[in-house]
C-alpha cells in the first residue's frame, strides 16, 4: 500500500496576520503543519503500519515548507517531494490542484490522502479536485479506513450526527475528517532518522502545468462588523462583575 | 444571467441551506436581470420539484434517475454535468453542504472550470460579479471574482442568506421541466451502504437556553473544569468547539460548530474560542454573545455583544464567583 498524503504548511494558529494586497506579509509570522493535514499523516503512518508499504508527503510551497515536511518525516513518513513555488498563494484552487495532481501522475501509488482543508485558504477542494484530475474516485470527510479485499469500507460524516458507510475501490483519493485519530508527536528517534530521509525537489515549471486560472483573489480584508461589541475593562474581578450585571439587567438572560 | 440552483434533499427531506441559496440566486437574478432555474436531483422527486414551483423561479429542472436514489459523488457529477451542458447556465449555485463539498469540485473540474466555495455574501461591481468568502479561518474576509468564460461555480455558507426573504412564485407556479439524463452503473465506481447515527446523545444542546463553550484557550483537559465550574455557577451547559472534541477532552456531542450542534440559546458565553467560521455558524443565531479572549482581533469579537480581552484563566474563577454571589 503506497500513500502519498498531501501537506500545505499554513501560517501559526497565533500568528499575528498583517495583510499584504490579497496575502499576508511572511516576514514576521512562524509557520506550521495544517493541523487537518495532520490527521490525514497520521492516518497514511497507521494504514502503512498495518498494511506495509510507503508513505510519500508532497507539499506544494517555498523553501520553508521544508520545515514541515521534516517533520512529517520525522512521524514516520518515508519520503517526501517538495514542489518548489514561491507564488504558490497566488494558485487558485485548481491550479494547485493540477500541480499536485502532475506530481503524484509521476509516482505509484494506492491511494492520496489529503486534510478537509486548510486554515489559511480554506478552499476545502484539493482532495476531490485532484480525483477529478487523475480520474479516480474519491470521498470526503472520512472517519474511518477499513481495508479489505482490495477495497476500502470508509465511515464518512454527514451532517447533523448522521454518519454512512461507503465502499471504494483502489487507487482512490480520500479526504480526512480532523479528529479520525489521535496524532503522534515525532520521536527524537524519528528526528534523527528524518535527516537520511530523501527530500526529493522539483521545480513548479517543470512539471509543465498549464495554468489557467478560473478565479482571483481581489483583495483580502478583515471583514466589517455586523455587531457593536461593547468592550468590558478593569481587573478580572471587576470586568466579572460587570458583566454579570449587563447579563442580568441589559441582557436579561440570567 | 442565467442561474442554475442546486437544491439538496437526502431520502426526500430538504437541506434547508438549499433555500438560502434560492434566495442568493433571486437576489443576483435581480441584479443582473437574469432568471432562475432550480434542479432537484434524485429518484421519486417530484413531490419536492413541485414544491420548488411555488418559489420565484423561471423553471423547476427534475432530474431523476434509478443510479440517483442515493447520493454518489460519481452519479451526480455525471448527471449534473449533462444538465449543465444542455442548459449553458452562466452561474451554478450550491448550498455548502458536506455532499456539495463532496462533489462540487469535481463536477467543475469536469467541465474545465473552477469553483468559489463556501460564500457569505456577493456584489455587484460594473459588469462583475464579485464573491466574498473568509480565509484564514475567519480571521480575514477576501473578494473573489471569475476569470475565464462561463459557467462559474460558487457555494453559499449555510446562514449567508435569511429564507425569510424567499420570494414566492409571482404567477402561481413555475413549470417542472424533466431534464434526461443517462447514466451506467459501471461510471459509478463508490457504493453508498448504511446510513446511521451515533449512539443516542445523552445531552440535547439545541434546547439549552444557557451554554459556556471553551476553545483551544482552554489549553489542556485539565483546565476544562474551570469552565464547568462557571457553566455550573450560571446553571447552564457546557460545550466546545471542534479541536476540544477531536483532542478527546469533551465528548463528540458536545461540539458546537458546522460539523457539531448548531445552537440559538439565550446566552453564549465564548472562552478561548478564536471564532473559526466552522464554529460560528453553529452559535451565531445566539440572542446574546460574550467572548472572553486574549487576542483583541479574535473574530469571535466580531458578533460578540460583550468582550472581554484577557486571560480566561483570570476571568473563569472570577466569573464563577460573580455568578455564584448574582444567583445568591
Amino acid at each position: 500500500m503506497n500513500i502519498i498524503v498531501c501537506i500545505k504548511q499554513v501560517p501559526a494558529k497565533d500568528a499575528p496576520l498583517s495583510i499584504a494586497g490579497n496575502w499576508i506579509r511572511e516576514s514576521d509570522i512562524g509557520f506550521e503543519m495544517n493541523e487537518p493535514d495532520s490527521y490525514a499523516l497520521e492516518e497514511a503512518l497507521r494504514l502503512k503500519e498495518k498494511h506495509g508499504g510507503e508513505v510519500i508527503v508532497l507539499s506544494l510551497g517555498p523553501e520553508r515548507v521544508k520545515q514541515t515536511i521534516k517533520e512529517a518525516l520525522a512521524k514516520g513518513a518515508d519520503r517526501a517531494i517538495h514542489v518548489a513555488d514561491d507564488q504558490f498563494a497566488q494558485l487558485d484552487p485548481l491550479g494547485a490542484a493540477k500541480v499536485l495532481a502532475a506530481a503524484i501522475g509521476k509516482e505509484k501509488c494506492d491511494l492520496v490522502l489529503t486534510g478537509l482543508q486548510s486554515d489559511d485558504h480554506g478552499f476545502g477542494q484539493t482532495g476531490v479536485l485532484l480525483a477529478g484530475l487523475l480520474n479516480l474516485p474519491h470521498a470526503t470527510i472520512i472517519m474511518q479506513i477499513e481495508l479489505r479485499d482490495g477495497k476500502m469500507k470508509l465511515k464518512r460524516e454527514l451532517e447533523a450526527g448522521w454518519f454512512q458507510y461507503i465502499e471504494c475501490p483502489l487507487p482512490a483519493v480520500l479526504s480526512i475528517q480532523s479528529g479520525i485519530n489521535k496524532v503522534r508527536y515525532a520521536t527524537l528517534k524519528g528526528i534523527m532518522a528524518a535527516k537520511k530521509k530523501e527530500i526529493a525537489t522539483i521545480n513548479r515549471e517543470s512539471l509543465g502545468v498549464t495554468l489557467e486560472p478560473t478565479q482571483r483573489i481581489e483583495r483580502i480584508y478583515v471583514p466589517s462588523k455586523t455587531k457593536k461589541t461593547e468592550f468590558l475593562t478593569g481587573t478580572p474581578k471587576e470586568m466579572a462583575a460587570k458583566l454579570v450585571e449587563k447579563l442580568k439587567f441589559d441582557a436579561r438572560v440570567i | 444571467m442565467k442561474i442554475l440552483v442546486i437544491a439538496e434533499q437526502r431520502q426526500g427531506k430538504w437541506n434547508n441551506t438549499s433555500f438560502e441559496t434560492l434566495v442568493a440566486a433571486q437576489q443576483i437574478a435581480a441584479a443582473t436581470s437574469g432568471n432562475i432555474a432550480a434542479v432537484v436531483i434524485g429518484k421519486g422527486v417530484a413531490t419536492l420539484a413541485d414544491e420548488l414551483a411555488n418559489k420565484n423561479v423561471a423553471e423547476v429542472l427534475l432530474v431523476e434517475h434509478d443510479l440517483l436514489e442515493n447520493y454518489t459523488a460519481d452519479g451526480y457529477c455525471s448527471a449534473l454535468a449533462q444538465v449543465v451542458e444542455s442548459r449553458k447556465p452562466d452561474l451554478v449555485l450550491f448550498p455548502h453542504t458536506y455532499q456539495v463539498r463532496d462533489f462540487a469540485p469535481k463536477l467543475a473540474v469536469l467541465l474545465g472550470k473552477g469553483m468559489v466555495g463556501d460564500c457569505t455574501g456577493f456584489r455587484k461591481e460594473a459588469d462583475k460579479l464579485v464573491f466574498v468568502r473568509q480565509m484564514f479561518q475567519g480571521k480575514t474576509a477576501a473578494d473573489v471574482s471569475f476569470i475565464g468564460a462561463a459557467p462559474w461555480f460558487a457555494s453559499f455558507q449555510s446562514g449567508a442568506f435569511r429564507t425569510d426573504l424567499l420570494q414566492a412564485h409571482p404567477g402561481g407556479k413555475a413549470p417542472v421541466n424533466t431534464a434526461k439524463v443517462e447514466l451506467k452503473a459501471a461510471d459509478i465506481r463508490t457504493k453508498p451502504l448504511e446510513l446511521f447515527k451515533e449512539a443516542k446523545a445523552s445531552v440535547d444542546l439545541t434546547q439549552a437556553p444557557l451554554i459556556v463553550a471553551v476553545g483551544r484557550g482552554i489549553k489542556a483537559p485539565e483546565n476544562i473544569a474551570q469552565a464547568e465550574a462557571v457553566a455550573k455557577a450560571l446553571g447552564g451547559e457546557i460545550a466546545a468547539s471542534r479541536p476540544i472534541c477531536d483532542e478527546g477532552w469533551l465528548p463528540m456531542e458536545r461540539q458546537i460548530g458546522s460539523s457539531g450542534q448548531t445552537v440559538a440559546p439565550k446566552l453564549y458565553l465564548a472562552l478561548g474560542i478564536s471564532g473559526a467560521i466552522q464554529h460560528v455558524v453553529g452559535m451565531k443565531g445566539a440572542r446574546t454573545i460574550v467572548a472572553v479572549n486574549k487576542d483583541q482581533n479574535a473574530p469571535i469579537f466580531e458578533i460578540a455583544d460583550y468582550g472581554i480581552v484577557a486571560d480566561i484563566f483570570e476571568v473563569m474563577p472570577a466569573l464563577t464567583e460573580e455568578l455564584q454571589k448574582a444567583k445568591g
